[in-house]
């Protein structure tokens, strides 16, 4: 059997159905709301697990699923050489939200990278610590700053309302997930010109590690004529 | 399998090259494997976690499994130690990675550190002893010095504003180029900065001011935008002699010749153009074939380095899959910041010895 692994719960779970659905493939849950386990039916061969779609990348990595749906930035932020181990089979449209580089709208000097740097050399000369970027997506963060060549920040661990760091001075600037803007605006910041680190949707990965029988491989072939992949 | 230390025969390596350099008068010194993380943040910033292994202790807060000896004997030194000084250490050092599996997480360094002396004898003396104990391995050396290219910044005819930028980004090639491209006038002024210059009162309407960067810093930092603006691009011949000196790539005699040609046009090299002679006189007096000495211009100007002046490595030419085997050079400024106000000029360098052993196992 194929283990197939997608979201448990809410929007991201119901449009995955839907997306599957729309190509002949029926995910349902096994009888029991509380039930983590479904089926799949209009192919043979694969089995549905229901996961919290944070946990998908690491399981993903180590080779238990071989299929799962899940973020494309919750991949590229946990696990390491990701484009080694896993591989994309398909965009799926849904769940689009982009990692960006916010500061407060007040900084009327800065606009993109090359003034974050600037404004970040000052703060550590009039502040004597680095000025302070607030998120949960360190890897993405900390390779895109230094792919730019920003330096004098630090990142302080945000988990949740990361929005609101600025206004609690527990941070200067965040590097968090948008999907409009709408919060960024209402707490007062806007997005840098050239501070997209990544545009993230919901994405299919294959599994490279998990292990790959011959019988294994006919069923992916069915399925991904199924997806017309 | 994981890739892991060699073992005993790596380990007896390690001895047998800080042997080598005990035998010049280094003392043997020891530190902790845990290191406080603030050190090291402070002075790599946020690279150094994806490094380095961080760990916490409830009462010493963030520690940090040495990523490698400099910074520590730095630390020891600057604290207690006399000049001239000179220390050897062999040991463990431990660095993640995010990348490449195949790179060990963990392996042997012994290293060579010299403080105090004349810099061109020190250096020549560090880079020799290290060619010395890795003779019959047929390594390929390179040489750089990033002191070159920092005099050549502090000598240019423009803002002292721009000097401190372009030197905070030395090791960092890409920025480095944007910073000069934009004084050079060869990228023009974003729309957003044309907007912001031209406003009368650009914080008017901002009320509220969120978070610590207070209304005096951003008028502080739009006053800076505004007299980089009136500053007057960079020369074109200015611009061309800077990217010469990143771009030379040598024979150590062909490049002197070369910087002595741009030192008639920028004196402020002159200085680390004579160290540069004195250094060669002085690998050449140690045996070293000078005539044949790589030398490149941007060698050793990556992030989380402190090199300041001499820079080197030395690399298998049939394993080029390899890491470096050794590398070292120059720090001075690296004591000025640990040493809180007192500098001594120090020069070092280390050896892997897990390399060593599976090269010398290769040509067996």
């Amino acid at each position: 059997m194929i283990r197939l692994g997608v979201p448990s719960k809410g929007r991201l779970m119901e449009k995955t159905f839907d997306w599957f659905g729309a190509r002949g493939l029926s995910l349902r849950k096994n009888g029991n709301e509380r039930e983590y386990a479904g089926v799949v039916e209009g192919i043979d061969g694969v089995e549905l697990a229901l996961l919290s779609a944070g946990e998908i990348p690491r399981e993903l990595a180590a080779g238990r699923l071989h299929l799962g749906v899940t973020g494309s930035d919750l991949v590229r932020e946990k696990v390491a050489g990701w484009d080694l181990r896993l591989r994309e089979l398909a965009h799926m449209g849904f769940g689009g939200a982009d990692l960006i580089i916010a500061v407060p709208q007040a900084w009327v000097d800065v606009d993109t990278l090359d003034d974050l740097d600037a404004v970040a050399a000052a703060f550590r000369r009039t502040h004597g610590f680095r000025l302070r970027i607030a998120t949960k997506y360190h890897r993405l963060t900390r390779e895109f700053l230094r792919e730019h060549g920003v330096a004098d920040y630090q990142l302080v661990d945000s988990q949740g309302a990361t929005e609101g760091v600025v206004r609690n001075e527990t941070a200067e600037a965040i590097a968090d997930i948008t999907s409009t803007g709408e919060t960024l605006r209402a707490n007062g910041l806007k997005i840098l010109s050239d501070g997209m680190i990544h545009s993230s949707q919901a994405t299919l990965f294959k599994s490279n590690t998990a292990p790959w029988s011959d019988a294994h491989r006919a069923t992916l072939d069915a399925l991904e004529d199924k997806l017309g992949l | 399998m994981m890739p892991g230390p060699m073992g005993a025969p790596a380990r007896a390596e390690a001895e047998r090259l800080r042997a080598i350099f005990e035998a010049t008068g280094a003392q043997p010194v020891d530190t902790s494997i845990l290191q406080p993380a603030d050190v090291l943040l402070d002075l790599y910033g946020e690279d150094i976690r994806a490094r380095a292994y961080v760990t916490a202790d409830p009462l010493r807060g963030e520690m940090m499994l040495r990523p490698d000896f400099t910074v520590p004997v730095v630390r020891a030194h600057m604290d207690e130690g006399g000049d001239p000084a000179r220390y050897t250490y062999a040991g463990e050092v431990f660095r993640r990675q995010e990348t490449d599996p195949a790179r060990p997480i963990e392996f042997l360094q012994t290293g060579f550190e010299i403080f105090g002396g004349e810099p061109a004898q020190a250096d020549a003396e560090v880079f020799a002893t290290i060619a010395g104990a890795l003779d019959r391995l047929d390594l390929r050396p390179s040489t750089g010095d990033i002191g070159i290219l920092m005099a050549a910044v502090r000598g240019l005819r423009t803002s002292e504003a721009r000097k401190a930028a372009l030197l905070r980004h030395v090791w960092r090639p890409r920025r480095f180029r944007a910073l000069l491209d934009r004084y050079s006038a060869r990228t023009p002024l974003p729309a957003h900065k044309t907007a912001l210059l031209a406003a009368d009162a650009p914080l008017a309407g901002i009320d509220v001011l969120p978070g610590l960067r207070s209304r005096a810093e951003i008028e502080a930092r739009i006053a800076t935008l505004r007299a980089e603006a009136e500053t007057p691009p960079l020369g074109e011949e200015e611009t061309a002699l800077i990217d010469m000196i990143v771009d030379l790539r040598e024979t150590a005699p062909n490049v002197l010749s070369s910087l002595r040609d741009i030192a008639v046009d920028m004196p402020a090299i002159s200085d680390a153009v004579t160290g540069l002679t004195r250094r060669l006189d002085a690998l050449s007096a140690r045996g070293i074939d000078v005539d044949a000495l790589p030398f490149e211009g941007s060698f050793g100007r990556t992030t989380l380095e402190y090199y300041d002046g001499f820079v080197f490595g030395f690399q298998s030419p049939t394993r080029a899959d390899l890491p470096p085997v050794a590398t070292g050079g120059r720090y001075d400024a690296l004591t000025r910041h640990l040493g809180q106000g007192r500098a001594v000029p120090a020069v070092g360098g280390v050896i892997r010895p897990e390399l060593v052993v599976q090269i010398r196992e290769g040509r067996a």
